[in-house]
């Protein structure tokens, strides 16, 4: 079936000068000219709204806008909706989108309020007085132990120690570019934080970036060798994602070619598709055993993460986790990004980060083991605001990937799956990896997380606040705005005005 | 409505004072209490208090327990209560004096008490800790009877009204201390109530603090794993409970307890050498949920000396004099001034870096 396209290709004809840049900066084939006519056509059909073409046109001759020609209006079958059965009923296949959700429901950010000192208590300015940012993630002992001389003994179980609460997250190489793993490495390492291989190895050029790289173990095991384990700070296992929810990754054949294949370890073309569980883990004795697994294959140097997606029995689940030797937790919301999931996963499946990451905090204190763990929180945290909020619910850390992406370029266009990035992130093809300059990526990275410490440390110096372990858990200096008192209770702060 | 302490939480501004021998000298607490005479505008009436160290030398080896009383019944309940755990040596009525500035009394008892032997091995803890969940007990029920302080050799005298007016209520030149530490409260969101004066008392150990701290809930939250209570939602009494777990439960020294709570700035850790690197890097790491910031001055009392420790930044005003074998801390330097007139040195100690007192060996 047929349809309007979704966006307009409005090309200004008395601007456009032909210089058909528009044409070869389009992966989707939009645009062409017409040597007859001496015009530039274009096929609205095939635009996802990606704004490549509209930021590179040198005469700004064109816009992207949403069409209004729709089908008759109705509240409950939406425009989308019904597009989406038609789309079904032709191919009898599953819907996949990508990045994270993007239907309007409620924010938790948005609605949460942070307080500042007046009065009784002195603001910090962060230009004249020191304010501190770094934190150190994994297992705290219980007891201090003495040596014979009486001094403490300072061994500590392995740590990861960043210079601000704020890491990105795992993106695979394969989902995204070789230039866009190169800036992320490169950020990570000029930052003193660290990045996150995903699940699909690691590119023998950036073992050199070790120090700031966790490694992660996916149920799919691609690129999973001694070496990997070892070249990294930490080892990540993935149980789940937060835009999808109970089951794996998929890299479709399309992207698995060339170094991708190589560094996961599968043959070209095939699509990469790891399982929804890890098949050696049924039940929490069975995660004990890979997490110890890991430690031993590391001799016990590295923290080893657990990632799980928010789901409804997050409590308890992180409850396990902290009881089964990993040193870290990292929870990963529904708003999550992804490079592919399916549609109805996405959009349906799990919970928001706010109330998984107060339950979680909350139910590790009320068992006197939030000390055995750090928690790390995912899935949609957009600005420093976000960052400060998640601190004082309780996060020790925060994984940014969408924002990351942002930066280096990508304009939330939601077709990662397709692997024609414009931007050159989350596409294999060398054209457009090409486009991505790791020395121009990771260096806007490096300026977003600066820009981001510098709100941070102004947000504490308000709250009089001058180091972060002081705003951890912290939640005294949060008010909500608009939220129901069982949404208070769960996010444990009080209204705006009590 | 006006909501009750431990209802909501209670900033406050507030005034401190101390004194204490390090020859272990016995001194009433005239000047102690006139210290907070100049101070007067630091506090606002609704509350006042004083630590005394080495005044029960004839029981220093019972728990003095001072406690309110709303009620008769409250009290025997509590009796009832106290007796299932401990030995009552001794129940007596605290001397009060009459005075028109201190009203709305409740029944003040001061019990001398032992920990029966019985129930420590039924419970398998030690006496301090029988002592500390007891008292918890009693607090947090909330139901009429507040032991406000619970140490041995030492005591709490505390109420609402000006400290000036406290020290003289509770007779306080009828007591002689080696170590005094007063304290005035200027809180900003209660209508005042006994219990909630300082010093906020944990065993031996006395806190009268100055300040409001922006760390509070991160704080509160994480000595909460560990049994603690903060029912009265202060500063002090959190704090109070952060020296009971860090030096008792954990077996800090005093010094170390400051490079917790009062930590370094990492760019100062980074500057040490060795050992002292290692050290302080360590105690930051492991215990980062007790750092405390925002403005604060505290003396914390032990028995057998003090320690003042300013916040890292110095937000709050501290100083300390020093003549022969005493040494004072206060707010400001005009308290001190009243209670040494000659002194020639005082000195404001840096941010975070603690001032520890100890009384000779054998002299208390
Ligand atoms: S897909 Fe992107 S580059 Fe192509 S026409 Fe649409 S907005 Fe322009
Ligand atoms: S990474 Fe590329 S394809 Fe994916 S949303 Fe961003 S711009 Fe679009």
């Amino acid at each position: 079936m047929n349809f309007y396209p979704e966006f307009e290709v409005v090309r200004s004809d008395s601007r456009c000068i032909r210089c058909r840049v528009c044409e070869r900066q389009c992966a989707n084939e939009v645009h062409w000219y017409d040597a007859d006519g001496k015009v530039m056509l274009s096929d609205e059909s095939k635009c996802v709204n990606c704004q490549r073409c509209v930021t590179l046109c040198p005469t700004r001759a064109l816009k992207i806008v949403k069409s209004d020609c729709r089908l008759r209006e109705n509240a409950n079958y939406s425009d989308q909706t019904i597009k989406e059965i038609y789309r079904q009923a032709e191919t009898g296949g599953v819907l996949l989108s990508s990045m994270g959700n993007p239907n309007p429901l409620p924010v938790y950010w948005d609605r949460i309020l942070i307080n500042a000192s007046q009065v009784t208590n002195p603001p910090i300015d962060p230009l004249r007085e020191p304010m501190e940012t770094r934190v150190s993630l994994g297992k705290k002992p219980d007891h201090i132990t003495r040596n014979p001389d009486g001094s403490i003994d300072t061994k500590l179980p392995p740590q990861l120690t960043l210079s601000m609460p704020v890491m990105f997250s795992a993106m695979s190489y394969g989902s995204i570019s070789y230039n866009a793993h190169a800036s992320l490495a490169r950020a990570a390492s000029a930052l003193g934080i660290y990045y996150n291989t995903g699940e699909g190895g690691l590119h023998e050029d950036f073992y050199q970036y070790g120090k700031n790289t966790i490694v992660q173990v996916a149920s799919g095991r691609f690129g999973v060798h001694k070496d990997y384990l070892e070249a990294g700070a930490a080892i990540e296992i993935k149980m789940g994602q937060g835009a999808k929810p109970g089951i794996g990754g998929h890299l479709p054949g399309t992207k698995a070619v060339g170094d991708v294949s190589k560094t996961r370890m599968i043959p070209e073309g095939s699509d990469a598709i790891s399982p929804a569980p890890h098949h050696d883990i049924y039940s929490i004795e069975d995660l004990r055993q890979l997490v110890y697994s890991l430690k031993e294959a590391t001799e016990y140097r590295l923290p080893v993460i657990v990632k799980v997606a928010a789901v409804h029995n997050i409590a308890a689940i992180a409850s396990g986790i902290a009881r089964s030797g990993a040193d870290i937790i990292a929870i990963d919301g529904f708003r999550g990004g992804t490079g592919a999931a399916p549609t109805r996963i996405r959009d349906n499946v799990g919970i928001p980060i706010e109330l998984a990451l107060a339950a979680v905090d909350k139910r590790l204190r009320d068992e006197g083991i939030r000390n055995n763990v750090s928690i790390i929180c995912g899935g949609s945290v957009r600005s420093a605001a976000d960052v400060v909020k998640a601190i004082a619910l309780g996060a020790d850390a925060c994984y940014i990937a969408t924002a990351a992406c942002l930066a280096m370029g990508c304009h939330l266009c939601r077709s990662c799956h397709t692997g024609k990035c414009n931007w050159g992130i989350a596409t294999q093809r060398p054209d457009l990896v090409k486009r991505l300059n790791p020395d121009i990526g990771s260096q806007r990275l490096i300026n977003l997380m600066d820009a981001w410490r510098h709100e941070i440390k102004e947000l504490m110096g308000g709250m009089g606040i001058n180091s972060i372990e002081a705003l951890r858990g912290n939640r005294l200096m949060l008010r909500g705005v608009g939220l129901t008192e069982k949404e208070l209770q769960i996010l444990g702060i009080s209204h705006a005005g009590e | 409505m006006i909501p009750l302490e431990g209802q909501v939480r209670i900033p406050s501004g507030c005034a401190v004072s101390a004194m204490i021998s390090r020859d272990g000298r016995r001194m009433n607490g005239e000047r102690i209490i006139e210290s907070m005479v100049p101070m007067h505008d630091r506090s606002n009436g609704l509350g006042g208090g004083f630590a005394a160290y080495g005044i029960y030398p004839e029981y220093r080896d019972f728990y003095a327990l001072h406690i309110f009383f709303s009620s008769r019944s409250a009290q025997s309940a509590c009796m009832t209560l106290l007796k299932e755990y401990f030995e009552i040596v001794q129940d007596e009525h605290i001397k009060v004096r009459k005075m028109p500035q201190i009203t709305d009394e409740p029944i003040i008892r001061r019990v001398f008490v032992s920990p029966m032997q019985s129930v420590l091995r039924h419970l398998q803890i030690d006496e301090k800790e029988l002592v500390v969940r007891v008292v918890n007990r009693i607090n947090a029920q909330s139901d009429g009877s507040y032991v406000f302080s619970c140490g041995k050799n030492m005591g709490a005298f505390k109420a609402v009204g000006f400290p000036e007016d406290v020290g003289r209520y509770y007779r306080l030149e009828e007591y002689d201390a080696y170590c005094w530490t007063a304290h005035g409260r200027y809180p900003t969101n209660t209508p005042g109530w006994w219990g909630g004066a300082h010093p906020f008392c944990m065993l031996d150990y006395s806190i009268v603090h100055n300040g409001e701290i922006s760390s509070y809930d991160a704080n509160r939250r994480f000595i909460e794993m560990y049994g603690y209570k903060c029912t009265l939602q202060t500063d002090t009494e959190v704090i109070t409970y952060i020296a009971d777990y860090l030096l008792r439960r954990q077996g800090l020294t005093l010094d170390e307890m400051a490079a917790v709570i009062a930590a370094p700035f990492w760019s100062t850790i980074e500057g040490k050498s060795g050992a002292d690197r290692e050290k302080y890097t360590y105690l930051r790491t492991v215990f980062p949920s007790l750092l405390v910031t925002g403005p604060f001055s505290i003396i914390l009392g032990f028995d057998g000396g003090l320690m003042a420790l300013n916040d890292r930044l110095k937000l709050r005003s501290m100083v300390v004099g020093e003549q022969d074998d005493m040494v004072y801390i206060a707010s400001e330097e005009a308290a001190i001034r009243v209670m040494a007139p000659e002194i020639k040195n005082i000195w404001s100690p840096a941010g975070g870096e603690p001032v520890i007192v100890r009384v000779k060996e054998g002299a208390f």
